[in-house]
């Protein structure tokens, strides 16, 4: 029977996926063409959502986006011969921004059925973890430092030395915590993973059970994302029946029990020690640091907390081996990262490359511009903390080094793109807005910062004592950066700071001059 | 437990609740959220409740609902529509969509609309920021909003049971 793909993905849902299945298999019937549906996640190519795919002899064709009443054109036309009609695409994997990409984390996502095992094994699933099994833990732990990965949620921590501490704390228990409270604007790689490709995370999750010796793990989703938590929870079902989950992975001695937790909409649990508190049924109030989460972290045991990306990047580490991902990238960010293209872009979705991808390249060779089709004037990079970079910057790589250079951040790889008619002064009193609502409240930088920030740029916007109240800003950003207890406080001047010096046209100042904006 | 609150209506479902979760570590979250998704809000009466069986004082359960955007201390309308206020939404106009629910509902952010039917919230984000501008509307995400398709959804919600 021919199999027909509609993603169950929650960005194809939204434009209307599941009518468009219930019509898909309305029309089989009645016309005796009975098909095989299958929910796969997206491929990322969201201005084509819902995209439909039939599998034909010759590979998988496209056609998007599709409505319900284009299914019976489609039939009419004979998609599911994989004939042409006027939503036709050809080809999946020659879309030309599919065909460039290096999909190593992301490599099944919108490929296979998100909760079947067979599928997942069938496309390379598992295979890491079963060498992983015959590893010691220390040589699964110099695995993936070899591999040079280092945390995808922002931080950019090397992931191997994490959980080398917590392989050398000797414990009762330990715990693996994964953190799915991607609250970050303009990134959603982790939902299209959980959504897309749960089973990589929890094969991921065992792996680092294995290297650490936790028998337990968390995944805290946040509760925005209920497909997310629906996708994980049939595939941990699945993964507890085939037997990789529970007393003894695949027969091992070792045991490894897996849960989803749910947030409770709180920005900040996307800290670390902030979720662990949430996780163990308090406020989700920021820890001080010592003692690091890998000492004393979940339930005051040894945790590595890693997020979504991370983990997931860990299967095919093991199973291509260090060298393979480490030889994708450029300078010490090694391997790939699945980018995510939003705000006013034209072509918005998932691409995963190798760093060293430049801005440039991502916002015109895969996003095709903005949607309105204005100039770009700004892109913001790494959610709500991160800079905001002006066309003079959009030669940068991407690399964690050359970001930090131009006191930028990579973050978790989202760039929300604004044409010229943003306002950056708006922009700036935003990020200050947004820091005054999810502060935890621990420290006076940033619960008593954001909201004199606030105050002082909605003064420079009346145009009330300019000069001084940008020296106030200044220095306001300076005690934020530098009291602050987590990055919450801590980053929210560079989105302020960046849309002051490469923007002070916005503020009222005169234009900076384009070799002082390049700095 | 006082006599007036042993017969709360909601009282039935904060029991199955503490009972489905009181064992599990870090309980908390996942009894709020059960409570909130049997009764629609968390009864600020049923704190001592929760507080008693899980041997915590009443401060450190009211210090959780209210330290969480989710949780809800009196009921909502029958729907719950969010608007997602983040910067990938900002990008392309969200805030002409906010003004348009406002001025639809006739009620500001945390408002229900004089029916009962709609309770107007922010968000941010929904993770659906490469087809910004995005809603949710009981937990069903909406891409590419406009003040039209809003519209449409409002009418569907609005509609008398």
């Amino acid at each position: 029977m021919t199999r027909v793909f509609v993603p169950r993905d929650s960005g194809a849902l939204s434009m209307g996926a599941e009518a468009v299945a219930r019509a898909i298999a309305a029309e089989a019937a009645v016309r005796n063409q009975p098909v095989t549906l299958v929910r796969n996640g997206s491929r990322g190519l969201y201005w084509l959502e819902p995209m439909v795919e039939v599998e034909t002899p010759a590979g998988r064709v496209a056609y998007g986006p599709v409505q319900p009443g284009e299914v019976p054109g489609l039939f009419d036309a004979g998609f599911l011969a994989g004939k042409a009609h006027r939503l036709g695409h050809g080809p999946t994997e020659q879309l030309p921004y599919l065909a460039k990409q290096e999909r190593l984390t992301t490599a099944r996502v919108g490929i296979i059925d998100p909760v079947s095992i067979p599928d997942y094994e069938r496309h390379g699933g598992f295979r890491g973890l079963r060498n992983a099994l015959a590893m010691a833990p220390a040589a699964i732990v110099d695995a993936v430092t070899q591999s040079g990965l280092r945390g995808r949620g922002g931080a950019a921590f090397p992931t191997g030395i994490k959980w080398k501490t917590v392989l050398g704390t000797a414990a009762d228990q330990k715990y693996i915590v994964c953190n799915a409270d991607e609250g970050d604007s303009g990134t959603f790689s982790d939902r299209m993973i959980m959504e897309g490709d749960p089973l990589v995370l929890v094969e991921g999750m065992i792996i680092a059970g294995l290297a650490v010796g936790a028998t337990a793990g968390y995944i805290f989703v946040r509760s925005e994302y209920p497909h997310a938590v629906a996708a994980l929870t049939e595939a941990i079902q699945a993964a507890y029946a085939g037997g990789y989950l529970g007393a003894s992975v695949l027969g091992d001695r070792r045991r490894f029990d897996l849960e989803v937790r749910v947030g409770a909409g709180a920005y900040i649990c996307g800290e670390e020690t902030a979720l662990l508190e949430s996780l163990e049924g308090r406020r989700g109030m920021v820890r001080y640091k010592p003692p690091l989460p890998a000492i004393e972290g979940l339930f005051g045991k040894p945790t590595v907390v890693n997020n979504v990306i991370s983990l997931a990047s860990v299967p095919i580490i093991l199973d291509r081996g260090a060298a393979y991902y480490r030889d994708y990238g450029m300078g010490r960010s090694r391997g790939t990262l699945p980018i995510q293209l939003a705000g006013n872009i034209k072509h918005g979705g998932l691409v995963e490359k190798a760093f060293g991808v430049t801005v440039r390249e991502l916002l015109y060779d895969y996003g095709g511009g903005t949607r309105s089709g204005r100039p770009v004037r700004a892109v913001q990079i790494g959610g709500p903390l991160g800079a905001y970079l002006p066309e003079s910057q959009f030669d940068t790589p991407l690399d964690y080094e050359a970001f930090i250079a131009i006191n930028a951040m990579v973050g978790h790889g989202g760039l929300v793109v604004f044409d010229d008619t943003v306002d950056m002064a708006r922009q700036a009193r935003w990020a200050m807005e947004f820091c005054a609502i999810e502060s935890c409240g621990k420290c006076t930088p940033c619960r008593i910062g954001s909201i004199r920030g606030v105050e002082v740029l909605d003064r420079i916007i009346a145009d009330e004592d300019r000069e001084a109240n940008l020296a106030l800003v200044r220095d306001l950003c300076d005690t934020m950066l530098a009291g602050s207890l987590c990055a919450l406080g801590g980053m929210t001047p560079f989105p302020v700071l960046s849309a002051l010096n490469h923007f002070p046209e916005d503020f009222g100042l005169p234009a900076a001059p384009l070799a002082a904006a390049a700095r | 437990m006082p006599p007036e609150t042993a017969t709360a209506p909601w009282t039935p479902a904060v029991q199955s609740a503490l009972d489905a979760h009181k064992a599990r570590p870090g309980a908390l979250l996942p009894i709020l959220h059960d409570i909130q998704h049997r009764v629609g809000y968390v009864p600020p009466e049923a704190v001592p409740v929760i507080a008693d069986a899980l041997n915590l004082s009443r401060a450190e359960v009211h210090g959780v609902v209210t330290f969480y955007h989710d949780f809800r201390d009196h009921p909502a309308g029958r729907h719950v529509l969010k608007v997602c206020l983040a910067e990938s939404c900002q990008a392309v106009g969200c805030d002409h969509l906010l003004a348009h629910a406002k001025q639809r509902l006739g009620v500001e952010l945390h408002g229900t609309s004089a029916d009962g039917a709609v309770t107007l919230e922010p968000v941010y984000c929904l993770g659906n920021c490469a087809l910004s501008p995005a809603l949710m509307v009981d937990g069903d995400v909406v891409g590419r909003a406009t003040p039209e398709k809003l519209d449409g959804l409002l009418a569907g919600l609005r509609r008398p049971a």
